[in-house]
């Protein structure tokens, strides 16, 4: 059954049960105002109810029925004896409902027309029930008349519409009608009797409780979390104890209360999107659209309090989905797409988070006239503008300032309240993000805590402080020292810090903080918190990282409201307050989010210059300077005992992970171990691995490559580069790989041109070094392969009607970049429009994926996935010839 | 810790009498209704709160609830000495949250009539004014009655969204 209608059906039931009682005081004291107060609202709810559920015999008797108390209440009538009669009757009938609908799932066929004709009479004031109020004398004798009007008017409905009924559905009714002038109301409830007493059985499974008891049992079990933190502590410094075995059963018992507590504030999410259907509808009806809603993941448990803070922002989205996402049928038709569109929200658990999509096919955001809108109202530059990616523009209309006042909503259509929607979802450690594509629809994703009572922090330590940073916002942990890969580096002052291959702003806590001097503040920060706020990543310098703990967010005292730094504050199992910091308005604090777009813009820019940073790998071997080989070709590092090392002829084998690995020495003049431990580099090429054996390894750096290439490869070497301000050598796997494939199988170099599979590919990579490393792959692959060193040129070739079966693009390129150039092979007019497109990236997020994707790339292959890549093209190839 | 009841009023039934525990800061006699009164704390372990404005002094675990502890000293603008002298707490519940007003020490409770509080002299200086709904004379001095619950109000911070930047900026 519907849980709305099994909710419907537990409420309804026990106001029911509690008015049972009322109404027999209501004979008593038949003015009783409160009491007709109360009864009318109940028939309100169940009337308002029984309409949103589709339930329209209740829903009709019960609007005859408030017509009658509505009078009662205001006092237009006064109430008789037979009056409550009548009331009880509706009350019975309402039961009846209930009860069959309860025991088969629908309302019991038939109608009510005996009694709504009875109803009617005394709303419109013609029924002699009316007329003799208790208190008041009355133009129209009581009792003798009731009896005679009913009695009067029994047969006339019945003989139409009521026999039948009761035949079928209601024979419990029907002698309450024949018995009617004795005692009606008695009679109508006996038989209603057995029928509403199905009604606990079905209540009874579940129990209401009030929302303060649970709140109470929550806190409560909060504070005996953080006894047992306390008591935890304590048990870590202590060695032996008597009561470390009742401390973990403890431990044991309290976690599953605290679950258990918990469990008894989840509710489905159903709840908070109830209510959308018929919002939906109303749109549809009032602007002549066709939408259907689609809710997968209903049944998702989440706290209620959770649930209270993302109702109106859903309502809200999809409201907006609805109104401005979705184009008239007209429109739709005209682009192409079925006349319905189609709204759909999915819930599900993902990692002790909620995650909610709302989607829809509507017509996307135009992030072209945000932008221009942006520039003209002077909220950036147009080089700014530029610079922004497509993600940053959309996620303007997030900015406060910037939907509201500058009304890029206007010509978006989105945007009105998007902030508001984006603070109440983070207000509860939530994010949102948006994907948006013009003419496909928009996206939104929220993503938020399961429970907002206990989570996971972080502790840190700032200038002798500790404060707590919640778990959910911590992307990664980074130590600062000079060994490791993050460094620390500013652009006019402000901390940058390089972390792989992207760049951070930092904030340094100390200062946000206003905690000690600047000159006390250790030169070299030690840690660096990577905070994630909704599609921005930024550190946040700390002095010291302690462990995680479970915390209990107590808010901070009214008088420290407007401090949007603290989202709370918590005891610690030591005992100890502290403040629990808010990653959004840390945010907040160093600059609102466009500003931080532009941060982002300007950290993008300066990537551009160092992009293609390359992971190298940097070892010894031999004599002379020490050489590099790209970290990502290397599958594994190993140290192998030199006594396992086994030789067969000149060559030296391992068994290593089941399998005879050949190993080659980086040169046959290097000195080899006899004893200890030797440092292999093991590559694989497809299922083949052979290890090369090195003296030592000395450090992985992070380096752009600009490889000098040698004229003569025979020595494996690929050319020379500066690295770390010297000149080494990178070597060539592909030497070392064919020299021990050669020994191997005592045939010719194993990367020889394989037998041409007559297709060609394009290689279009600025880096000389990837041209070298991808093209005798992909020919030893049987591609014929033509490499050219930007996009241009590419193009150029388009012009003369070469013909390729897949192009494989780098991203980042002097002058025309990959996604330009995708879009170009793309362009309608262009000669390569079905041509397969791979890209080839050192950034394989997520993002740039479908970054990717919008451009028009096929396949998205991480640059120094060699296997990936064949795969790629590959399958890409096959499946093009296919169809072809 | 030091920790006394002063929660039992001494006079039960006489209507006219009312108590106050008293307290001093910078050899001024304070006074607040009794039944205000939660629990009287010696010195305390208080975690600073950054930012905050300069009379909190910071929050403190009460048995379990979180305390914000006021100097009352800053509050009422006797700036000097105010870390020195202030030992005692003096915790008052206002609004379902726990508050500890810092002072130099905590003395007696008295019970004095009500019909001999006079009004603050309107010369007062304002902070004061705003604060002191009262006054008694006794016999060696001034006893300036407290209204807690106005001075707390007056703290409070509407939830609001009005400045987005907070006070960080």
């Amino acid at each position: 059954m519907d849980d709305l209608i099994q909710e419907f059906l537990a409420e309804t039931n026990e106001s029911l049960n509690a008015l049972d009682l009322d109404i027999v005081k209501l004979e008593q004291n038949p003015n009783d105002k409160d009491l007709i107060g109360r009864i009318f609202r109940l028939v309100h709810t169940i009337k308002g109810t029984c309409g949103f559920l589709g339930l329209p015999r209740l829903e009709k008797l019960a609007h005859h029925a408030e017509n009658v108390l509505g009078r009662y209440r205001d006092g237009s009538l006064s109430v008789t004896p037979q009056s409550v009669t009548l009331i009880l009757e509706s009350f019975d009938r309402i039961k009846m409902l209930v009860a069959g609908l309860e025991a088969a799932g629908a309302e019991p066929a038939g109608d009510d027309a005996d009694l709504i004709v009875r109803l009617d009479e005394v709303y419109e004031g013609r029924a002699a029930a009316v007329a003799p109020p208790l208190v008041e004398p009355s133009t129209k004798p009581p009792a003798p008349v009731v009896e005679a009007d009913e009695f009067g008017f029994v047969p006339v409905p019945m003989d139409t519409d009521f026999v039948p009924t009761a035949v079928m559905s209601a024979p419990a009714a029907t002698p309450v009608v024949a018995d009617a002038p004795a005692s009606p109301s008695m009679a109508v409830a006996t038989p209603a009797a057995p029928k509403a007493a199905a009604a606990p059985e079905e209540a009874s499974k579940s129990l209401r409780v009030s929302v303060e008891v649970l709140e109470n049992l929550m806190t409560m079990v909060s504070e005996l979390v953080l006894t047992r933190n306390q008591l935890l502590q304590i048990m870590r410094q202590q060695t032996e104890s008597a009561f470390t075995a009742p401390l973990q059963r403890l431990n044991h018992v309290v976690s599953e209360l605290q679950e258990g507590v918990m469990q008894t504030r989840m509710q489905p999410i159903s709840n908070a999107w109830g209510k959308l259907p018929r919002i939906v509808r109303d749109i549809t009806v009032e602007v002549g659209k066709k939408i259907n809603l689609e809710m997968r993941g209903a049944e998702t448990e989440l706290d209620r309090q959770v649930l209270d803070y993302i109702k109106d922002p859903l309502t809200h989205m999809v409201r907006n989905s609805a109104d401005h996402g979705i184009e008239l049928p007209a429109d739709r038709k005209m682009l192409g797409k079925p006349e319905e569109g189609t709204i759909l929200l999915n819930a599900f658990h993902e990692g002790g988070h909620i995650i909610i999509e709302i989607s829809d096919d509507g017509k996307g955001l135009d992030t072209e006239r945000i932008r221009a809108k942006a520039v003209e109202k002077g909220v950036i530059s147009e080089e700014q503008a530029r610079a922004l990616t497509e993600q940053q523009v959309q996620q303007m209309i997030f900015a406060a300032g910037f939907s509201t006042a500058e009304k890029v909503t206007a010509i978006s259509g989105r945007g009105v309240g998007m902030d508001v929607v984006r603070n109440n979802i983070e207000k509860i450690g939530g994010t949102i993000e948006m994907r948006s594509v013009l003419g496909r629809g928009t996206t939104f994703t929220i993503k938020i805590p399961l429970t907002l009572a206990i989570v996971s922090a972080l502790i840190i330590e700032v200038a002798g402080e500790r404060y707590a940073v919640p778990q959910l916002s911590v992307r990664e942990l980074v130590r600062l020292s000079n060994g490791s890969e993050a460094r620390l580096e500013d652009i006019h002052g402000t901390p940058i810090m390089r972390l792989r291959d992207s760049l951070l702003p930092l904030v340094s806590l100390r200062k946000i903080l206003k905690l000690g001097d600047e000159e006390t503040e250790p030169t070299r920060p030690r840690q660096v918190i990577v905070a994630q706020v909704g599609a921005y990543q930024f550190g946040i310098i700390v002095d010291r990282v302690f462990d995680t703990e479970e915390i209990v967010v107590k808010p901070v005292s009214p008088i420290l409201r407007n401090l949007r730094i603290f989202s709370g504050n918590t005891i610690l199992g030591d005992g100890s307050v502290i403040m629990i910091l808010d990653p959004n308005g840390i945010a907040n604090t160093v600059g609102d989010v466009s500003s931080m777009a532009k941060a982002q813009a300007e950290i993008d820019h300066i990537q551009d210059s160092s992009a293609r940073k390359t992971p190298l790998l940097v070892f010894r071997a031999g004599p002379g300077a020490p050489r590099a080989v790209p970290l990502s070709l290397v599958s594994r590092l190993e140290e192998i005992a030199v006594g396992k090392i086994e030789r067969s002829g000149q060559r030296r084998v391992v068994q290593y992970r089941g399998k005879l690995m050949p190993l080659i020495p980086f040169s046959e003049t290097m000195d080899l171990k006899n004893a200890g431990v030797q440092s292999v580099l093991v590559f694989s090429e497809r299922d083949r691995v052979m290890g090369l054996m090195v003296d030592e390894i000395v450090d992985i750096v992070e380096e752009h490559i600009d490889v000098q290439l040698t004229a003569d490869n025979s020595f494996g070497l690929l050319g020379s580069a500066i690295i770390h301000g010297q000149a080494m050598d990178v070597i060539d796997v592909g030497h070392f790989l064919s020299i021990a494939q050669a020994d191997w199988f005592g045939g010719p170099a194993g990367l020889a041109p394989g037998a041409d599979n007559g297709k060609s590919v394009l290689l279009v990579d600025d880096s000389p070094f990837f041209r070298n490393m991808l093209a005798p792959m992909l020919s030893a692959a049987g591609y014929t392969v033509r490499a050219v060193n930007d996009a241009l040129e590419a193009l150029q070739l388009a012009k003369t009607d070469t013909h390729f079966d897949v192009i494989i693009s780098d991203i980042e390129m002097p002058g025309m970049n990959g996604f330009d150039f995708a879009r170009a092979v793309r362009a309608k007019d262009s000669k390569w429009l079905k041509v397969p497109l791979v890209a080839l990236s050192s950034h394989a997020t997520a993002k740039d994926l479908e970054r990717g994707r919008e451009a028009g790339f096929d396949d998205y292959i991480a640059k120094f996935d060699r296997e990936g890549l064949l795969r790629a093209v590959n399958r890409i190839g096959q499946l093009h010839s296919e169809v072809a | 810790m030091t920790e006394t009841t002063s929660q039992a009023p001494r006079s039960v039934n006489i209507d006219a009498n009312r108590d106050f525990l008293t307290m001093m800061i910078d050899g001024q006699l304070l006074g607040i209704p009794v039944l205000q009164v939660q629990d009287v704390l010696g010195p305390q372990r208080v975690t600073r709160v950054p930012l905050a404005p300069a009379e909190v002094e910071g929050s403190l675990n009460l048995r379990g609830r979180i305390v914000t502890a006021i100097n009352l000293r800053r509050r009422l603008g006797i700036l000097t000495n105010a870390e020195a002298a202030s030992t005692m707490s003096v915790v008052v519940e206002h609004r379902g949250d726990l508050y500890s007003l810092i002072v130099d020490s905590v003395g007696e409770v008295l019970s004095l009539p009500a019909d001999a509080a006079e009004t603050a002299p309107a010369t007062l200086d304002s902070l004061w004014r705003q604060h002191a709904v009262e006054i008694y004379q006794l016999k060696e001095q001034i006893l300036v009655i407290l209204d807690i619950a106005g001075m707390l109000d007056d703290m409070r911070i509407e939830d609001d969204i009005s400045n987005e930047d907070g006070e960080a900026a």
